[in-house]
């Protein structure tokens, strides 16, 4: 079958059995390999990728249920043609939020829709958004205060324009 | 915050200082997703690997049986026959086959047979299902207590321990702790890709902590010469030990197979291979028979420590060595005998995990000391105070202290921070005010720890490691070591180190890919040992490259190394480690300086605990760890926040109940960690009291903080709940037991027998 | 390693309905259960799937003759936010937030975790104690059955292999009460070790009274002797204690992976009681 879909703003096309993870279409046939296996199966987040805005963990979704989706992953959040860090991005590194890097894409996604939601930054609710997204190394405080960063600048931004 | 520069260099820079610090090095690829891990590379024509194992904890292995229905011509199909070099996995001991032989023991559930490679992942999965394996069976073991197969043992003594717990006015506390497994679950699975060269080399790239040891096995499995064997890190999705020893077993079964297929041969784990086949932190019960007198004062400390190695050496000679010394805790105790030993089991084999170790015996003497606290009522804190190590201080191996024994330091730190006498009035008035239909009980715990920063004992003397520096020809500034990037920060703080001694900026210098045909051996990336001595050497290297310029040129290195470079070619400093001045051990006798220094930590954490369900939340931690130098304080930080929360899942949440040897949590579903939700606030505290000897400071920060987590914890659901618990983890099912009085759930770390 | 069976995926209910009867099919929702299958290769993997996820037929919350009905395809996610569930069926709301983390809510359905018939799915007991009604299609039409008797054994359910589950009908009680807790190994992405949903009435006596729980047996189930000690018993700790004794008495959880008996049996009590407290 082929499948149809708008990843990071360009669209694809497909010829793969409809029942093909999401994440194998993007890490094998479309060569996106920044979107990460962890344990295929939904348990650590380093997958996750946004398919028509939302959260979903790509390795339990297959490719026949996003025919005609549009999907962001990792590589869709650079900015001026990919050329330069989407504050969401820069605030993880300047805060620390990336060690070992194998959670942060999915974890960047989970944190990218938490951002378009608009939600206040408050611990909780940003410790809510990543609960799905494990990361071994940081103790998950780092990533947080990137987050909060990266909302505030947000918000800050919004108020100035 | 201890700062005390030595004289002649400006002070380090600290938290809260102007100096800007690097950013991560590899941090824009690993936050747009353009780092390449293992699975990411790729490699036309490479065929699919797969490793077919024992599925029965003992026995003998009769036959190897394929399916004759089969198209094998499809498939890649090696054995242990098919081994050109020796059939060992090469560590401390020859013990691990790379393959069982026909006729060969298998020695636990998930030992590698068969290898099989195949184009595609459908032939694969086919011909997988096709293998079997006839097996005798052989009677297991499981208790380690029960095992009679020794791996290592030690002794150490100081004074006279019985005579010390039989005098007068002396109460004697005994308790039996016990720890079970831990995976370290980084996130990224164990994967190699090997790939066979014209010459009849091997290069494998791969996931891994220490590309030497894997170097090493490549040439003994496949009967290789140095310059034949290539062994290329991957950008690393995290290790935490797990990646220092196994990665040589999957280099091995993906080379072997490149071999017998000539094509790049790729080996990526699932969770759940990894889950189920590869190393574990080691069980292990710790007894303390603990002599206390009635003004705090600990006089005698006997403890007899056994880890459960599994089935393999591995590197559990070296695990118990560490155990052992750390067995007691940071407190100066004038009789103390110490007995160990590891031991084997029909499981599969433990390894290395952050703390290798000292998190296990930490565990047990923290909670041993907090119990004498209560034995003779005074205050977790005081008797503490009282006891821990200071300067001059004698260790049981007869090590004397430096200055830069923090212990009261970083206790008084944390103390301070979090409150600690404060909030224990109030949750003690709380518990006496309870009703017995309240809902939840708050406690606070303290713990306070010890790690021995590098490897100990004679280690590093014998390692010799090398590490490097290069001015090239066209006037670039390289660093070339062994040392691996695992999240940790070395391709941050390295070059900083070496920027900061040359006067450039960090930009300007340059890291080598962490390839072993370009690279010095520089040592595994273990041990706390890559800021502390890997960074040592590159400073001593900077140095002496600086001299040698600023000799040529009569100018400012930072003004004059590309005119150098360009007059006078390419210069290389290679520096080799020679041992800390005055610091030495003596095997024969297990006595001297176990270490080069000591790193120091303490931690104090508030829990909640549901009075329904004895499920725990951990709400906070204050953390205070003695780095000796905070080279680069946000990637410290970052160090003692991770290693706190695994010690928070240690302590709490992580746990592997076996049947026939067989771990049972073998799916990230069962095998649970922290997730945001579970972690506690952290509060990272760095104090810096540093290592005289090396050129920075620098002690380590890797391991300090997984030492005293589990403890802290633990003594805060005893001060919640009354209960002790002497088992990790501190299920809700083994509170509930204690609380209630209904059965406990059996010991952790060991196997049960199914019924028949 | 991932399988790919074949699959159909049907525009409208009549279509799906064909291809269920030309040949044996897996019905697919969210795919969070079925994917972790296929992945880990749990059991025989389907010979072909048939995907749900474009019958928008079956989605939708809606309140309909006395009922709330919950589409098979809902999302936990859609759960959450929906206020017509939160005025009603406050205990479904709270189960399905339960469900793993935001990425496993967007994607799982209510009709997956009914047909996965999992005892540890979270939102079987909310169906139990709220004496929710399962529709199903198929060939010989629509029929309904009733959540007590819907999962009769260990992963098993009451359908046909050609029927599907089309919606969950709970009825609209005046006066019903209802509670839930479910106890996990942490706070989220945890399957329940004992969860608990009940639902009652009170005039003063305790009436109508539904306590169900997950995770203490092969399916999900009623605790009617606790139910039977309630019922029409003035809500005194007398009764409490008869209700939690006849609770320990009929439980039989067993030792697993995620936890013990002896942990089960008694957290089982405690929560019980604890929910009964409050309800007093
Ligand atoms: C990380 C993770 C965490 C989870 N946490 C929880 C948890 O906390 N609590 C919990 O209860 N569950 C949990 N689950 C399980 C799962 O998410 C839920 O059971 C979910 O509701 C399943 O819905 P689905 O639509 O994804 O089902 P699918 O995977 O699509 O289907 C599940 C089964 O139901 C059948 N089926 C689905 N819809 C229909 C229909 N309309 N008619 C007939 N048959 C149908 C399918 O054939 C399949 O056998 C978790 C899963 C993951 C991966
Ligand atoms: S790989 Fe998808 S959630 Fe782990
Ligand atoms: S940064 Fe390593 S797992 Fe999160």
């Amino acid at each position: 079958m082929t499948y149809r879909l708008v990843v990071n703003g360009e669209p694809a096309e497909v010829g793969v059995p409809g029942m093909r993870r999401l994440l194998d279409v993007l890490r094998e046939d479309l060569g996106l390999t920044g979107t990460k296996e962890g344990c295929g199966e939904g348990e650590c987040g380093a997958c996750t990728v946004l398919v028509d805005g939302e959260v979903v963990v790509s390795c339990l979704v297959p490719v026949c249920q996003v025919d005609g989706s549009v999907v962001r992953t990792v590589e869709g959040l650079a900015v001026a043609g990919g050329s330069a860090l989407a504050p969401l991005q820069a605030a993880f590194l300047e805060a620390g939020g990336a060690q070992c890097g194998i959670c942060t894409p999915g974890m960047l996604m989970a944190a990218d829709a938490f951002l378009a939601a608009g939600a206040e930054p408050t611990d909780d609710a940003i410790r809510g958004a990543i609960a799905g997204n494990l990361c071994r190394c940081t103790g998950y405080t780092k990533i947080v205060d990137a987050i909060r960063l990266a909302a505030e600048r947000r918000q800050a931004g919004a108020g100035a324009a | 915050m201890t700062i005390q520069a030595p004289a002649g260099r400006p002070a380090a820079p600290t938290p809260g200082h102007a100096t800007p610090l690097p950013l991560r090095r590899e941090g824009p690829a690993k936050l747009t997703g353009q780092a390449l891990y293992t699975d990411d590379l790729v490699f036309p024509g490479a065929w699919y690997g797969a490793t077919i194992r024992s599925t029965v904890p003992h026995a003998r292995l009769l036959a190897i049986e394929l399916d004759p229905a089969f198209d094998w011509g499809r498939v890649a199909v090696v054995t242990a026959d098919d081994i050109a070099g020796r059939n060992v996995v090469a560590s401390i001991a020859e013990d691990q086959p790379i393959l069982v032989p026909v006729g060969g023991e298998i020695r636990h559930q998930a030992e590698p047979v068969v290898l099989l490679a195949a184009a595609d992942r459908d032939t694969l999965r086919e011909a997988r299902r096709l293998v079997s394996l006839r097996t005798e069976p052989l009677p297991p073991v499981f208790d380690p207590l029960a095992s009679t197969v020794v791996f290592a043992h030690h002794a150490l003594v100081k004074g006279d321990v019985e005579a010390a717990l039989a005098a007068d006015g002396v109460v004697v506390v005994e308790a039996t702790y016990r720890v079970g497994h831990q995976e370290q679950l980084y996130i990224e699975n164990n994967a190699m890709i090997a790939i066979p060269r014209g010459d009849g080399g091997m290069t494998v790239h791969g996931s891994l902590q220490c590309p030497f040891y894997v170097h090493r096995a490549l040439r003994t499995g496949l009967g290789l010469d140095d310059a034949h064997a290539q062994v290329v890190q991957a950008e690393t999705g995290g290790g935490f030990g797990g990646k220092e020893e196994y990665p040589s077993m999957i280099a091995l079964h993906a080379a072997l197979l490149a071999r017998r297929t000539g094509r790049p041969v790729r080996m990526i784990y699932d969770r759940h291979e990894d889950l189920a086949a590869t190393t574990k932190r080691h069980p292990a019960v710790i007894r303390h028979r603990t002599g206390v007198r009635r003004d705090g004062t600990i006089v005698a400390q006997d403890i007899e420590l056994v880890l459960d190695g599994g089935a393999y050496t591995t590197l559990t000679p070296v695990v118990l060595s560490r155990a052992t010394i750390h067995a007691g805790g940071p407190y100066d105790v004038p009789n103390v005998r110490i007995r160990s030993r590891a031991v084997a089991t029909n499981t599969p084999p433990n390894g290395a995990f952050r703390g290798f170790g000292a998190p296990q015996a930490e565990f047990a003497a923290e909670m041993q000391v907090g119990r004498c606290a209560e034995a003779i009522g005074m205050s977790p804190l005081e008797i503490r105070r009282r006891n821990a190590y200071r300067a001059a201080g004698v260790t049981p191996t007869g090590q004397v202290l430096h200055d830069d024994a923090a212990a009261l330091e970083v206790l008084e730190r944390a103390a301070e921070a979090s409150e600690f006498d404060w909030v224990r009035a109030r949750t003690a008035a709380e518990r006496a005010g309870r009703g017995p239909r309240a809902r939840t009980a708050r406690g606070i715990g303290l713990a306070l720890g010890w790690h021995g920063a590098g490897f100990t004992g004679s280690g590093e003397a014998k390692m010799g490691s090398v590490a490097s520096i290069e001015l090239t020809g066209d006037g670039r500034i390289r660093i070339l070591t062994a040392s691996t990037e695992m999240g940790q920060g070395t391709k941050t703080i390295f070059p900083q180190l070496v920027a900061a001694e040359l006067g450039v900026d960090p930009d300007d210098v340059e890291m080598a890919p962490q390839d072993t045909s370009l690279v010095p051996d520089s040592g595994p990336t273990v041990a706390s040992r890559t800021a502390m001595v890997v960074g040592g050497l590159l400073v001593h290297a900077a140095r002496r490259l600086k001299a040698d310029v600023e000799g040529r040129t009569g100018r400012p290195f930072e003004l004059s190394w590309r005119d150098d470079a360009r007059d006078h070619g390419p210069t290389r400093i290679d520096e080799r480690f020679s041992p800390y001045p005055g610091r030495s051990f003596d095997d024969a006798t297990y006595s001297g300086d176990a270490y080069p220094a000591f790193g120091w930590a303490a931690a104090v954490a508030e829990v909640e605990v549901d009075l329904d369900t004895a499920e725990v939340t951990v709400l906070s931690v204050v953390a205070v760890d003695d780095v000796g130098r905070a080279i680069h304080p946000v990637l410290c930080e970052g160090q003692v926040e991770g290693g706190t929360l695994q010690a928070v899942g240690y302590a709490t949440i992580e746990e592997i109940k076996l049947v026939d040897g067989r771990y049972l949590n073998d799916r990230l579903q069962t095998y649970l960690i922290p997730t945001s939700l579970d972690a506690p606030r952290i509060e990272t505290i760095l104090v810096e009291a540093p290592f005289e000897d090396a050129p920075h400071g620098a002690k380590g920060v890797g391991e300090l903080p997984m030492d005293v987590g589990a403890p802290a914890v633990v003594a805060a659901i005893h001060d919640a709940t009354g209960a002790w618990i002497d088992d990790l983890p501190a299920s809700p099912e083994r509170i509930i037991a204690a609380l209630a009085g209904i059965a406990p759930p059996g010991p952790p770390g060991m196997s049960t027998v199914s019924a028949p | 390693m991932h399988v790919e069976p074949p699959v159909g995926s049907p525009r409208s209910l009549e279509e799906a309905y064909g291809l269920l009867a030309s040949a044996p099919h897996r019905p697919l929702a969210g795919g969070t259960d079925m994917l972790v299958q296929l992945t880990g290769e749990l059991g025989p993997a389907p010979e072909r799937v048939l995907d749900l996820w474009r019958l928008d037929e079956l989605r939708g919350i809606r309140v309909e003759g006395g009922a709330l009905e919950v589409g098979a395809l809902t999302t936990h996610a859609q759960i959450r936010r929906s206020e017509a569930c939160a005025a009603h069926a406050p205990t479904l709301v709270a189960a399905v937030a339960t469900i793993g983390a935001a990425q496993i809510q967007n994607r799982g359905t209510i009709g997956g975790n009914v047909m996965n018939a999992s005892p540890a799915g979270d939102t079987l007991p909310v169906l139990l104690a709220l004496d929710a009604v399962l529709v199903a299609g198929g060939p010989r039409g629509e029929r309904s059955i009733p959540a007590v008797g819907f999962w009769p054994a260990y992963r098993s359910t009451a359908l046909a292999p050609d029927e599907l589950l089309l919606r969950v009908r709970i009825p609209i009680v005046d006066g019903r009460r209802q509670a839930f807790r479910k106890v996990g190994t942490r706070r989220a992405q945890a399957i329940s070790k004992v969860v608990l949903a009940a639902a009652w009435r009170r005039d003063p006596a305790w009436r109508d009274v539904r306590i169900a729980f997950g995770s203490v047996a092969a399916t999900p189930i009623r605790a009617t002797a606790a139910e039977a000690a309630l019922e029409g018993a003035p809500p005194t700790a007398a009764s409490i204690d008869r209700a939690v004794a006849a609770l320990l008495a009929e439980l039989r959880p067993i030792d697993d992976v995620r936890s013990t008996a002896a942990y089960r049996l008694e957290v089982s009590g405690r929560i019980l009681r604890r929910l009964l407290e409050d309800a007093s």
